[in-house]
């Protein structure tokens, strides 16, 4: 046997034994550990006694049970199969995945933050009010709206806040007959989702071949079933829009829906491409919710927390949810339900996801006004970047138009003739170690990829993606091109998964 | 780069804008600052506050002060959990969706239920989503609280099911008409609910059964709600720090067959192209992003990092760790219980408790409340008259207990 | 599967007195993908023709099954959800969904017979 083969063959039975290779290592569940006797945090001993409780205290609950150790262990491999931003290039458009500075989390920690109570008398939480007013400064200035309410949990929920203020708002003007909310095919999904659960009727208003809104759409959308849009109660866009495009009639748009009687709420979703630089206020939005894991850095934890405050014009501040944070001479005070009866009331416990609130002044002050604004520019310029060197590969449908904003639309026209599609694409892209862009998203082409670079990719970085996804081009020229690209990943932990079977029978926990 | 794109500077970028919608010149903000000037002035904001470390600290009402041990905090700043983003491409989130996976089981375990979702925003959203859900199997508009719920979540219902025309809460048990019963337990005065005889009263009138549960770590001691349709709630008592009121963590959990209604994301596991185990995010038909206005909610994240530091605290503790730890807290509140009855003008309200109980005290219990604070002592929630929420954690030293005691006589006298 | 009647959203009918059972057809089915649920109606839930009635889901879509008629399901399919790949059976072999028993079986003479049905899918 040559000394190669040997090689191989022993690598086929290391792999056979527990799957481990080099710096790669299997990971079981905790409940199919060895269960040991001990905690792995030392405390002291309970006392015995005797129990308050009214019960017998409870039986085995059938949890794991492992070392100090060995659970750092568990969770240290287990980290090593995802990837991240800090591992590399992330251009999933849509989601704004830019670098998450250190000292954010470093000053969420402090314990003057952390190991404050939200419902402490407000005279020993002076620091952390006086800082959700800082913050609540910072973002009216940016958008141009007045009334802001920092407490929604993450861009969804400050979606419901918004259209639920706007509900309010109808609400205290007799204007209930309001049922409708108008939303263009290419929403994100929770727009349609918000809408529905408020209770209102979504009626779609379609986008043009160029992928932004026209007047004369908008107009039908508006006066469908009424000759003066009286059942309308508001617009739900995105601005700049899924396809990464500034809506250039969205001056006329929102001066007809104000005319119908109608509130503009803006996804907030790409206010990257604004910040600093363009404020919402100035072109007719009412209320927008900001992201704040998004524009402003809070980390995206694998899938939450996100932050998402709102952002309304002073006549509709009075319906925002409660609490907002009020100055009174020298104090800062939580404006409840008795402070503000007009209220729509409130949408989560206490204050808010505050230390996401934290975390996202961190961001801004060390940013200020000059280098929100840098921020903004220096996204759009990567993307519009992209866009050029690209689109002579793939198939940019809006490029001939024009510039893009802050995200670069392609779809997998060009390599689907050869059969190799958008997802067979985001596969080799991991593959090539990147996470793929936003894919089959926004809905309103088949096969697109939004390609989100943001401020905080170097030159190189970007450049090294275009020549990846160059190459992959290329690759998708090739004759046997469909076979290639369907088996991408085999370099990652798991090649693809059976999604199939996961909702067909769904294991949702061990047993 | 200009020069690729074809334009001779960045604002030629910006064409579709209507020039009326640029900022003149600035925004009016100061100007960017280096890292040790934004840390000092994060500090001081820090500063003015007095937090529980820094005095005898009797306050829970939902929100508990526990020990977070350091390997927690450590697991939760690795880069490959911190920065990563929601699992939506298996192959490279493999360990993400491996600790969801184990969250989902964490929390099935200790609710006694067969499944649990990924995780919700916090208790009180949590608490909502159930009696949506509750709205959704049973097609009935009425939500009934059974006892005592935490204030701020009866007001987070009470905006939801202002979106319905036609839904009501009721106070009580529930009759036929109603969708289910909120249960908290132990409920807000502290007092631990006895779950047989709300599942009778469910039987009888085909309401569901939802027990809110916000301290979990009583888990490790009370029963499991084993009874319930639905049990939620508050989990940041597990290796999540109060932050003045969030990020925390909302838990859901429920019986396989209501799968379908349930809210928020799940993790589900099957097998890759060579048959190895592995995990993704599944049964999303049911989520926005595809059914959008037919959607279960209009959700779209979870609480990834909150469960991750639940999911690394709950494995360090384990089966004896969690339950004496329960127990500790348990003793804490005994102990500190014992010590108020012997202060005059004291009263214990309750008869059994967990880890936070009810005084009654001779004066209002705001203003005492505010006078203790200004001694450096977080007394506990005040509520109506003279009544006081108590809290006890394995934070709570027999020191912190003889303080209060000496000082609240003090102030009652 | 002659006699079958189908309709421009993919539903496909057969016909039996004043009951209709209604499936989906082919097309439909590789346009989904591999089905993972199908959503099924409540005995006795009435129906107006275009309007949905089931839900069939895979991974990453949910359609929507709409009735060719009015009237009133009396049947579900209960195998369907946990076997969902009975879909792909004929219509009378356990491919169909529900059972609807018209109101007013006229509501049927617009639709498309196979061959039509062919043709139209030329067209799209």
């Amino acid at each position: 046997m040559t000394a190669e083969k040997k090689i191989e063959q022993t690598m086929e039975e290391t792999k056979m034994a527990d799957g481990n290779r080099g710096l790669h290592y299997e990971e079981n569940l905790l409940w199919e550990k060895e269960r040991s006797d001990h905690s792995g945090v030392d405390m002291p001993a309970p006392e015995g006694l005797a129990l308050r409780t009214g019960f017998a205290p409870r039986g085995d609950m059938g949890l794991p049970q492992v070392s100090e150790p060995q659970a750092l262990r568990h969770f240290v491999r287990m980290s090593t199969w995802n990837y991240s931003i800090d591992h590399g290039f992330f251009p999933l458009g849509s989601c704004t995945m830019k670098h998450n500075p250190r000292l954010n989390e470093k000053v969420a920690r402090l314990p003057g933050f952390a190991a404050l109570h939200p419902l402490q008398p407000e005279s020993t939480t002076q620091g952390a009010l006086a800082l959700m007013y800082e913050l609540q400064n910072w973002l009216s200035e940016m958008t141009g709206l007045p009334g802001i309410c920092l407490s929604p949990a993450a861009g969804a929920h400050g979606e419901l806040a918004g259209i639920m203020t706007i509900q309010r708002a109808h609400e205290m003007k007799g204007q209930k007959q309001r049922r409708v909310i108008l939303t263009p095919d290419s929403a994100h999904g929770t727009n349609p989702a918000t809408a529905a659960m408020c209770g209102y009727e979504v009626r779609n208003i379609s986008t043009r071949e160029n992928g932004m809104l026209s007047l004369a759409a908008f107009k039908e959308a508006l006066y469908l079933t009424d000759p003066d849009g009286a059942d309308v109660a508001g617009m739900m866009v995105t601005n700049p829009n899924t396809c990464g495009l500034f809506e250039k009639e969205i001056l006329p748009i929102a001066a007809e829906l104000r005319k119908a009687g109608g509130y503009f709420y803006c996804d907030g979703a790409n206010f990257n491409a604004l910040v600093g630089k363009i404020r919402p206020a100035d072109f007719g939005v009412d209320v927008m919710h900001i992201n704040l894991h998004k524009t402003f850095s809070t980390p995206h934890g694998g899938g939450g927390p996100g932050s998402g405050p709102i952002c309304v014009t002073e006549e509709l501040a009075k319906y925002l949810p409660v609490p907002t944070v009020v100055k009174n001479g020298e104090n800062y005070h939580l404006e409840t339900e008795a402070d503000r009866p007009e209220t729509m009331g409130r949408l989560k416990g206490y204050q808010g996801q505050f230390g996401m609130h934290v975390r996202a002044l961190t961001y801004m002050l060390s940013h200020g006004g000059d280098g929100l604004k840098q921020v903004s520019e220096d996204a759009v310029l990567a993307a519009n970047y992209i866009l050029r060197a690209l689109e002579g590969d793939f198939h940019a449908p809006f490029a001939a138009q024009g510039p893009c904003m802050h995200e670069a639309l392609f779809t997998d026209k060009k390599q689907k003739e050869n059969g190799v599609s958008t997802l067979d694409m985001a596969k080799a892209l991991v593959e090539h170690g990147f996470h793929p862009m936003t894919v089959y998203f926004p809905l309103v082409l088949p096969g697109t990829m939004l390609v989100e670079p943001t401020e905080t990719e170097s030159k190189a970085a970007i450049d090294h993606f275009i020549d990846v996804m160059k190459d992959i081009a290329a690759q998708a020229r090739l004759e046997n091109a469909e076979e290639t690209f369907h088996a991408f990943p085999h370099s990652t932990p798991r090649r693809r998964l059976d999604e199939v079977k996961a909702a067909r029978n769904p294991v949702l926990r061990w047993k | 780069m200009l020069k690729t794109i074809g334009v001779k500077s960045v604002d030629d970028l910006y064409t579709d804008v209507p020039p009326s919608a640029f900022v003149k010149g600035r925004v009016d903000l100061p100007d960017h600052k280096g890292e040790l000037e934004v840390e000092r002035i994060l500090t001081q904001y820090a500063n003015q506050n007095h937090n529980a470390t820094q005095g005898p600290f009797f306050l829970g009402a939902g929100v508990y002060y526990h020990h977070i041990p350091a390997s927690v905090d450590h697991v939760m700043q690795r880069s490959e959990f911190l920065t990563a983003y929601t699992p939506y491409q298996p192959e490279i989130a493999q360990g993400t969706l491996q600790v969801i996976f184990e969250f989902q089981t964490f929390i099935a375990q200790l609710t006694g239920q067969e499944i649990a979702n990924a995780s919700l925003y916090d208790g009180s959203t949590a608490c909502t989503e159930a009696a949506l859900m509750a709205m959704r199997l049973t097609r009935r508009r009425k939500v009934a609280i059974g006892n005592t719920l935490h204030p701020e979540y009866r007001e987070v219902l009470k905006t939801y099911m202002s979106n319905f025309d036609d839904a009501v809460i009721v106070d009580g048990a529930p009759d036929e008409s109603c969708a289910c019963v909120i249960v908290q337990s132990p409920d807000f005065l502290g007092n631990p609910a006895k779950y047989d005889e709300w599942r009778k009263i469910c039987d009888e009138t085909g309401a569901l059964l939802i027990v809110v549960i916000n301290e979990i770590l009583s888990l490790g001691l009370l029963p499991a709600p084993a009874q319930a349709d639905i049990v939620c709630g508050e989990a940041q008592s597990i290796g999540i720090s109060m932050s003045f009121g969030g990020p925390h963590l909302g838990f859901f959990a429920c019986r396989e067959k209501h799968l379908r209604q349930m809210p928020g994301r799940v993790c589900g596991m099957t097998e890759d192209a060579d048959g190895r185990r592995g995990f993704v995010l599944t049964l999303s038909t049911r989520e926005q992003h595809i059914r959008r206005e037919k959607a279960t909610s209009n959700i779209c994240t979870n609480q990834g990092l909150c469960a991750l530091a639940f999911t690394v605290h709950m494995a360090l503790l384990g089966e004896n760790g969690f339950r004496d730890l329960a127990r500790l807290n348990h003793e804490a509140a005994i102990k500190t219980a014992d010590a108020l009855e012997k202060v005059k003008g004291v009263k214990i309200v309750n008869e059994s408790f967990f880890n936070e109980f009810t005084v009654e005290l001779s004066k209002p219990a705001a203003e005492v409340v505010e006078k203790l604070a200004g001694a450096g002592i977080i007394a506990g929630y005040p509520l109506e008259g003279g009544r006081l929420l108590v809290a006890a954690t394995e934070m709570t030293t027999e020191d912190d207990i003889e303080t209060f005691a000496t000082v609240l006589e003090e102030v009652l006298a | 599967m002659g006699g079958l009647k189908f309709t421009q959203d993919h539903e496909c009918i057969y016909v039996d007195g004043d009951i209709a059972w209604v499936g989906i057809t082919k097309y439909a089915q590789d346009a989904l993908g591999d089905l993972v649920f199908v959503e099924l109606p409540e005995i006795g839930k009435q129906v107006k023709k275009k309007e949905y009635f089931a839900v069939v889901e895979s991974v990453k879509t949910a359609a929507e099954v709409y009735s060719p008629v009015d009237g009133e399901v009396v049947e579900a399919n209960d195998n369907m959800p946990g076997d969902p790949e009975m879909i792909a059976k004929p219509l009378k072999e356990g491919g169909w969904i529900a059972k609807i028993k018209m109101s007013d079986a006229s509501q049927l003479d617009g639709l498309m017979n196979e061959a039509a049905y062919e043709d139209y899918l030329k067209t799209i």
